[in-house]
């Protein structure tokens, strides 16, 4: 009998209570945010997608540069960061208009592969190595990359790789060849492969105490540093060398061509190149624009 | 310690500065997870009544699979939607990845399981109770379902809940699936994650503070109101 008189009153309660229970918890919550908003639904303004790194994005540069290109021409740039190779693997795949990463061999690849025009040289800086200030390995103040990386691999110093086939990563493994060692045997033990970003993985360096490949810029804008200091720098082969690529619509009809052309020529840009420069943490340039 | 004071006093200063980003970051997180929560209701609670009050071969099984299918890890179904959404996938051509769309349909994956398995559990005590009064007043199978899940209403807010906590929570879906993009698809979880590779750990952590409060608060909302309905009913 009481599902019955239940089944009754239901119209009567739905009227009365605006649809009480858990449809009504969610449709009031949504209807108290003005569900869907139009401001960030809508495109009203014309985008391209930007795959780039995490170390451009953690350092900051892009919060830097792109509201200026933004406001010259009216064009949004979103940024989606993962690691090099993730960002091209995106590229290949037609989900961005744009390419922004830091490792020459792999980019050169993709153009040749029909993925991309041209590969412009865009902006460099240089890696460092970071480990902790007492220095077990007895590495500081070194200007050779490889030599110090066989310093760490003979004392067994913790070292933090990405691990993630990002361009950083990358250049990680080519300085190990360099140096003739191979730290994959010594995985779990003082080589530990951490397969996360470049803040990730210096939050993990300065966690344990360990060395780890970085970028400058991500460095002088990173700010949990605890132990850590440079201790390897300057080296030429340490030279970090950033293109970007406008993905081609012959592979990908939808690419934005005319909107990410217009990125990559104002990145080459007078303009583009002076945002880059003067891009600044405490009074030190984090990347110099390309000749 | 430190860095334990230095997240309130961050989570502090960003509420009472009313910051701008802050409150876009919340609102779109709401948003995306408060959608998402109510399309899994729309889906979940009729499928997992279904469950409850009908008997067919397989049925034992689709329970385990949806119990099973809860601890989905959200990496893997961001995964999954983004091969799905990314342009060279079968739905490419919406251009429906980076977008807080993409978000919703990956939450809406996570969050159909709980519901489901929740509303199936709750409504198995109540059919066993009604169902021979309903058989006998030759119900349809459309209104006993409808019946139970009227009546259960008040207990089936926790299954709401508990699938707004897992959608409002999680990072690896919304991760891959929106890819963080500033002031378009970046929601607290992945903000937090970018603060923390930053190294600026007592922001992250004031954020997360900031996240909880929101959490509790909706938890407050969806408990006030069974009380405030239940006590109404008992009068």
């Amino acid at each position: 009998m009481r599902v019955k008189t239940c089944l009754a009153a239901s119209s009567k309660v739905y009227m009365k209570r605006l649809i009480p229970g858990p449809l009504g918890l969610v449709f009031l919550t949504m209807l108290s945010l003005g569900f869907p908003s139009p401001s960030s639904w809508s495109e009203e303004k014309p985008f391209i997608t930007l795959a780039s790194t995490t170390s451009t994005q953690n350092s900051g540069l892009f919060r830097h540069i792109l509201p200026r290109f933004t406001e010259a021409s009216g064009i949004e740039v979103r940024v989606v960061a993962v690691g090099t190779g993730a960002a091209i693997k995106n590229a290949r795949n037609g989900d961005a208009d744009v390419l922004l990463v830091h490792h020459k061999a792999s980019e050169q690849k993709f153009v040749a592969d029909g993925f991309g025009r041209k590969r412009h040289p865009l902006m460099f800086n240089d890696f460092i190595i970071v480990g902790p200030d007492e220095d077990p390995a007895g590495i500081g103040g070194g200007t050779n990359a490889p030599q110090a990386l066989r310093a760490i691999a003979r004392a067994k110093a913790l070292f933090v790789s990405r691990g993630d086939a990002s361009g950083t990563h990358k250049r990680e493994l080519e300085l190990w060849t360099i140096a003739g060692t191979d730290p994959s045997a010594a995985s779990g033990a003082w080589y530990r492969e951490t397969g996360s970003g470049m803040g990730a993985a210096l939050n993990i360096a300065a966690g344990i105490g360990a060395h780890t490949l970085v970028d400058r810029g991500t460095w002088l804008s990173f700010n949990n540093r605890q132990d850590l200091a440079i201790l390897v720098e300057g080296d030429p082969r340490l030279r970090n060398e950033y293109g970007v690529i406008l993905v081609s619509e012959d592979k990908h009809p939808h690419v934005k061509t005319k909107e990410g052309g217009a990125f990559v020529d104002w990145l080459l840009s007078n303009a583009g190149r002076a945002a880059i420069n003067d891009f600044k943490i405490s009074g030190q340039r984090l990347f110099t624009a390309m000749e | 310690m430190d860095t334990f004071l230095d997240a309130l006093s961050a989570a502090f200063a960003l509420i009472f500065a009313g910051d701008a980003d802050l409150l876009q970051i919340l609102s779109l997180s709401l948003q995306v997870s408060l959608s998402a929560v109510a399309i899994a209701v729309l889906i979940g609670m009729p499928l997992g009544g279904l469950i409850a009050i009908r008997r067919f071969p397989g049925r034992q099984v689709l329970i385990v699979v949806f119990n099973a299918l809860m601890g989905l890890p959200p990496v893997v179904v961001g995964l999954g939607v983004y091969l799905l959404l990314s342009r060279s996938g079968p739905f490419g051509v919406f251009g429906l990845l980076y977008t807080p769309t993409a978000m919703i349909i990956a939450q809406v994956i996570l969050v159909v399981p709980i519901i489901v398995s929740l509303t199936r559990q709750t409504l198995d005590a109540l059919w066993r109770e009604y169902s021979e009064t309903l058989n006998s007043l030759a119900a349809s199978p459309a209104q006993s379902l409808v019946a139970v899940l009227w009546d259960a209403r008040f207990s089936l807010i926790t299954a709401v809940l508990a699938g707004l906590g897992r959608a409002i929570a999680e990072v690896g879906a919304v991760m891959i699936v929106g890819g963080n993009i500033d002031s378009v698809t970046r929601v607290m979880t992945t903000a937090i994650a970018l603060e923390a590779s930053k190294g600026e750990l007592a922001l992250a952590l004031g954020l997360g503070i900031i996240l909880l409060l929101v959490s509790v608060c909706l938890n407050l909302f969806g408990h006030g109101m069974t009380r405030l309905v239940t006590n109404e009913a008992t009068q």
